[in-house]
């Protein structure tokens, strides 16, 4: 509002807001929400979004309930999970009565199932179609069973291998119709053959896991008896490489988005992470488990793992990170020995002696279902709050506060004392020598004691 | 060939955004909302002088300690510097302009004359209410500036929408009434009576009576810590949480009648003024005052602090009005009255033009272009001033004086592009209502009300601290430490301090160093000693086979 006056001669503007312009028209319409992002009219801004990352986080641990349900019906102890590449609700498990079964984790219950192998089954997994996947199991069999895609297991199989000897784990290639076993050797296995195409032995211990890469099709890494990991392609007549650590490896798997990583989890209770291009050294070392890791398994986006520890507990790692971000127990929960994370990226499952499979969630406070625009840009934003003020000590505490098992509890700190004991005694032999006589050695090159070509 | 034909095709063609697609025979969308292929939109860069209004800090120097982290700052800072860009594109979407005066001498110019000269709605906003029998008046406008609330000294209070003249409630509390404040919405407010302070709802229907706040003379509201804070006849400042009905931190200042109070807005510090001339600064935190500024070699009458949280004015007994720079606790700029005229009462407009009464007299002058004799605009109002408040968002100043209240236009005074979600003049029920909960949320715990906001700094005292704890551990590799100083607010980073704070840094490492050594010492005399020890012995063969010291 500008006028002029032109008896005093002075030109006036007034501040004069039309409330039409700042009402919505109708009932049907939203309210008007003019901004202005001066700083002066946003005192405490900052003090605020603390306040407000501090709640998220809150809620965050008070929503935490990652169970979700227990997949019973097993009557021995589970020995595989397999999961189907392409279909995101189906997933394989094999105990050690010979029985696999398909369950259906929509509906949480066991689609069909069907008695496999006499005496246990070693090795279960599928095609990249899904329509039929490969067991291999105690009494030297491999074999093929069709599997329908509403789930149902045909009930012969399609195919069966009888081998000479008993193989301990099966992987199938990413395109081809290429098959690896390990056992006495490692065997390729290709198209209706029923004698392998190729057979790889380095050493005379036995292999007993074996991991296809998902990028680098042709590339397979072999978990051995004499502590040592190898790595084989399959195009090729002989191993490529050979890593041999202080302890032995239980289980591999190859990072889905990135051909030249894998995570091997390990008998000393860590997991190691390798680059193949430089084996000497792990890329990093992931600690937490108090026993044995049993078994590891990478998220679908490449930037989380699974664990299963021999501790009776489901770890999660962010891949880069050395420690582990969440960890999963039951009262009931006995020691862990197979995971898979689910290829959707929502749910992690778990194999246990109990006979029983787990399924969790793969965000412990995540909510399930669908959700509105408006919630889920809410959730967008406290996710972004909680990671500007994520190194804040107080919020720092409360996200990485979890109450664990009394006896997972002091274990650690017996093992933080047993660590802090063997740097201390080490500081001291270096005290005590010849300078350069005790070097500062990684400790991601520790558990390194051979490299062979 | 081929190439140009097609450009000279699409030339010819409409420009058209939504364009329609073949039928879909499955019964799909009919319409694409796509953008055609080669058409690049590219944005205007923002100019330069205006993205410095927008950012908040300088670009990081230099490199992290490894190439990950010099990238994660990276990304972090083209994030910071698109916020910024984003402020600044938005301005244009801030319509309202601010309001002004000119002419030769604005002074001159009566309330009668912008009456005349404006609109109808500017017309509504210049009014007197007449109120004889309980003066004088203390008022307080809520903070979207909708409201209006008045309390005689005499005991009448009113609240009313001052825009529409509805009213919520008039009530006479048949006690000295010494100070009037909303609360967090125009639901509730607080009436500070001859012994305790009461809060009543927009009824006048009382609702607490605090007795923790006794003998109140002024109340502040901080609304986004729900504090009430009031200043008692027997020195007490009392901070009160109203959301929980608990008294936060009651503090015995033993400085006397407490009857100057004042509010920073932006870091919720209470300015208390004292008979000796000295402005003390309050955090609930702590007991003392968190700082002192001696302001005036006299009683202190009123305090005022700007929006911004930068400028205090001050006026003392001593006849002059002071400003103050809060960043450094500098005094900017003084004016000394004529003999006849002391300046009483004090207060801030959002765009920083400053009021000051004296007797019945209320001077308005502009941002920092006080001029006692020539301010902008001069009202004298019909008996002693009693208060002033400028209203938000609004281009007016409330006077509350002997004889009741007068509203008068002051151009150029208020906000004129509000912030819905901080602020709302037009706010329905429903938007109250979900504002209140969003408040309530975020309500800012009083511990974090410090004199230098510590949320957003970094805190290096704790990481040397961390950093020393770990040199002492011998066991660990020693982690090399760069405290560079970095070049700090005005005034904090002149050569000597940094060299001051450089030699600080390097003495912990002296001293690391010589902790070393000494050690090294003590464990070579014991073996000496143990060595010298077995000398008493005779001589033997062996002794080549001793440890010997480096």
């Amino acid at each position: 509002m500008a006028t002029v006056c032109k008896k005093k001669n002075f030109s006036l503007k007034v501040l004069s807001r039309n409330p039409d312009n700042y009402k919505r028209e109708t009932k049907l319409d939203i309210h008007r929400a003019p901004q202005n992002p001066e700083a002066y009219l946003h005192p405490f801004a900052l003090d605020r979004e603390y306040q407000r990352a501090l709640n998220a986080t809150k809620l965050e641990r008070v929503f935490a309930k990652p169970f979700l349900c227990g997949l019973e019906g097993h009557k021995d102890s589970i020995e595989v999970l397999a999961k189907f590449p392409t279909r995101l609700a189906h997933i394989l498990s094999a105990a050690s009565d010979g029985e696999i079964r398909l369950w259906d984790l929509s509906t949480k219950k066991c689609v069909s199932s069907v008695v496999a192998h006499h005496g246990l089954v070693h090795g279960l997994c599928s095609h990249r179609t899904g329509q039929y996947f490969i067991s291999c199991g105690q009494d030297a069999n491999i074999k093929f069973w069709g599997c329908s895609e509403e789930g149902q297991i045909s009930p012969d199989p399609l195919k069966t291998l009888l081998t000479k000897q008993v193989y301990q784990c099966v992987d199938h290639h990413e395109k081809e119709d290429i098959f690896v076993t390990c056992g006495q050797s490692l065997d390729v296995w290709i198209g209706d053959r029923s004698q392998p195409l190729q057979s790889y032995k380095w050493g005379l211990d036995s292999m007993h896991y074996v991991r296809f890469n998902r990028i680098e099709t042709h590339l397979v890494a072999a978990a051995a008896d004499d502590r040592s990991i190898m790595l084989y392609d399959t195009r090729g007549s002989s191993a490529v490489q050979k890593l041999i650590m202080k302890m032995k490896t239980n289980a591999i798997s190859w990072n889905p988005m990135q051909a030249f990583v894998f995570t091997a989890a390990c008998d000393d209770y860590n997991l190691y992470t390798y680059d193949v291009r430089n084996l000497r050294m792990a890329t990093n070392k992931h600690e937490d488990h108090i026993a044995a890791v049993m078994d590891v398994d990478y998220a679908p986006t490449g930037k989380e793992f699974v664990t299963a520890g021999y501790d009776k507990c489901v770890r999660i790692f962010n891949a880069v990170e050395g420690h582990s971000r969440d960890i999963y127990t039951t009262k009931r929960m006995q020691r862990v020995n197979h995971v898979l994370w689910s290829m959707d990226n929502k749910y992690i499952l778990s194999g246990s002696d109990e006979m029983s499979i787990r399924l969790w969630k793969a965000k412990a406070s995540e909510k399930l279902g669908v959700m509105k625009p408006r919630e889920k840009t809410a959730f967008n934003t406290t996710e972004v709050l909680k990671k500007t003020f994520k190194d804040y000590p107080e919020i720092r505490r409360i996200s990485r506060h979890r109450h664990v098992p009394k006896m997972i509890y002091h274990h650690k700190q017996e093992m933080r004392d047993i660590k802090e004991s063997q740097k201390r005694k080490e500081s001291n032999r270096r005290f005590h020598s010849k300078p350069g006589a005790v070097p500062f050695q990684p400790e991601r090159k520790k558990q390194v004691v051979e490299v062979k070509d | 060939m081929e190439l140009s034909k097609k450009n000279e095709g699409q030339e010819k063609q409409k420009i058209n955004y939504f364009f329609p697609k073949e039928p879909d025979k499955r019964g799909g969308a009919k319409f694409s909302f796509s953008r055609r292929p080669n058409e690049n939109v590219t944005e205007k860069p923002v100019p330069e002088e205006r993205m410095k209004k927008w950012r908040k800090g300088d670009k990081a120097k230099g490199f992290a300690k490894t190439y990950f982290h010099t990238n994660k700052i990276r990304a972090r800072e083209e994030i910071f510097e698109k916020v910024a860009e984003k402020s600044a594109r938005s301005e244009l979407l801030c319509v309202e302009e601010t309001g002004g005066l000119e002419g030769d001498k604005t002074y001159e110019i009566t309330q009668n004359d912008i009456k005349e000269s404006s609109d109808e709605a500017t017309q509504q906003k210049i009014f007197d209410l007449r109120l004889d029998k309980f003066g004088p008046y203390r008022l307080d406008y809520t903070r979207n500036g909708r409201h209006l609330l008045i309390g005689g000294a005499k005991g009448h209070v009113a609240a009313f929408d001052w825009q529409t003249k509805r009213l919520h409630c008039e009530i006479n509390v048949m006690e000295t009434v010494s100070d009037v404040k909303w609360l967090h919405q125009e639901t509730m407010f607080a009436v500070a009576q001859k012994k305790w302070v009461y809060i009543y709802d927009n009824q006048g229907i009382e609702i607490h009576c605090l007795k923790h706040l006794d003998m109140a003379l002024r109340l502040e509201f901080l609304p986004y810590h729900f504090l009430l804070c009031s200043s008692s006849a027997k020195g007490y400042l009392s901070y009160l949480d109203v959301s929980i009905g608990k008294e936060v931190a009651g503090i015995c200042t033993k400085q006397g009648r407490l009857d100057v109070m004042a509010v920073n807005p932006q870091s919720a510090i209470v300015h208390l003024g004292h008979p000796t001339g000295v402005v003390s600064l309050w955090t609930p935190n702590m007991k003392e005052p968190a700082a002192k500024v001696l302001c005036h070699a006299s009683a202190l009458r009123d305090v005022a602090v700007d929006a911004s949280g930068i400028y205090m004015a001050t006026t003392g007994m001593d006849r002059r009005l002071k400003i103050f720079d809060l960043r450094m606790y500098k005094e900017l700029s003084r004016f000394q009255y004529i003999r006849r005229h002391c300046p009483g009462l004090l207060d801030f407009s959002q765009k920083g033009i400053l009021a000051v009464s004296r007797d019945n007299v209320v001077e308005i002058s502009l941002p920092r272009s006080h001029k006692p004799d020539k301010p902008y605009i001069y009202h004298r109002a019909d008996r002693l001033v009693a208060d002033l408040m400028f209203c938000p968002y609004e281009d007016v100043l409330g006077i509350g004086h002997g004889w009741g209240f007068s509203s008068i236009v002051v151009p150029g005074a208020g906000e004129p592009n509000y912030d819905a979600m901080e602020a709302n003049p037009f706010q329905s029920r429903s938007q109250r209502k979900q504002t209140e909960v969003h408040m309530l949320l975020d309500k800012v715990r009083p511990e974090m009300i410090t004199l230098d906001g510590q949320i957003g700094q970094v805190d290096v005292k704790t990481a040397q601290e961390a950093a020393e704890e770990r040199l002492k551990k011998k066991y660990l590799k020693p982690d090399k430490v760069d405290f560079t100083p970095k070049n700090k607010m005005k005034g904090a980073s002149s050569a000597s301090k940094i060299v001051q704070r450089k030699k600080g840094v390097q003495e912990q490492h002296l001293r690391a160093a010589v902790r070393e050594i000494v050690r090294t010492k003590q464990v070579e005399g014991k073996l000496n000693t143990r060595n010298k020890n077995r000398k008493d012995l005779e001589p033997s063969a062996l002794d080549r086979l001793k440890k010997k010291s480096v």
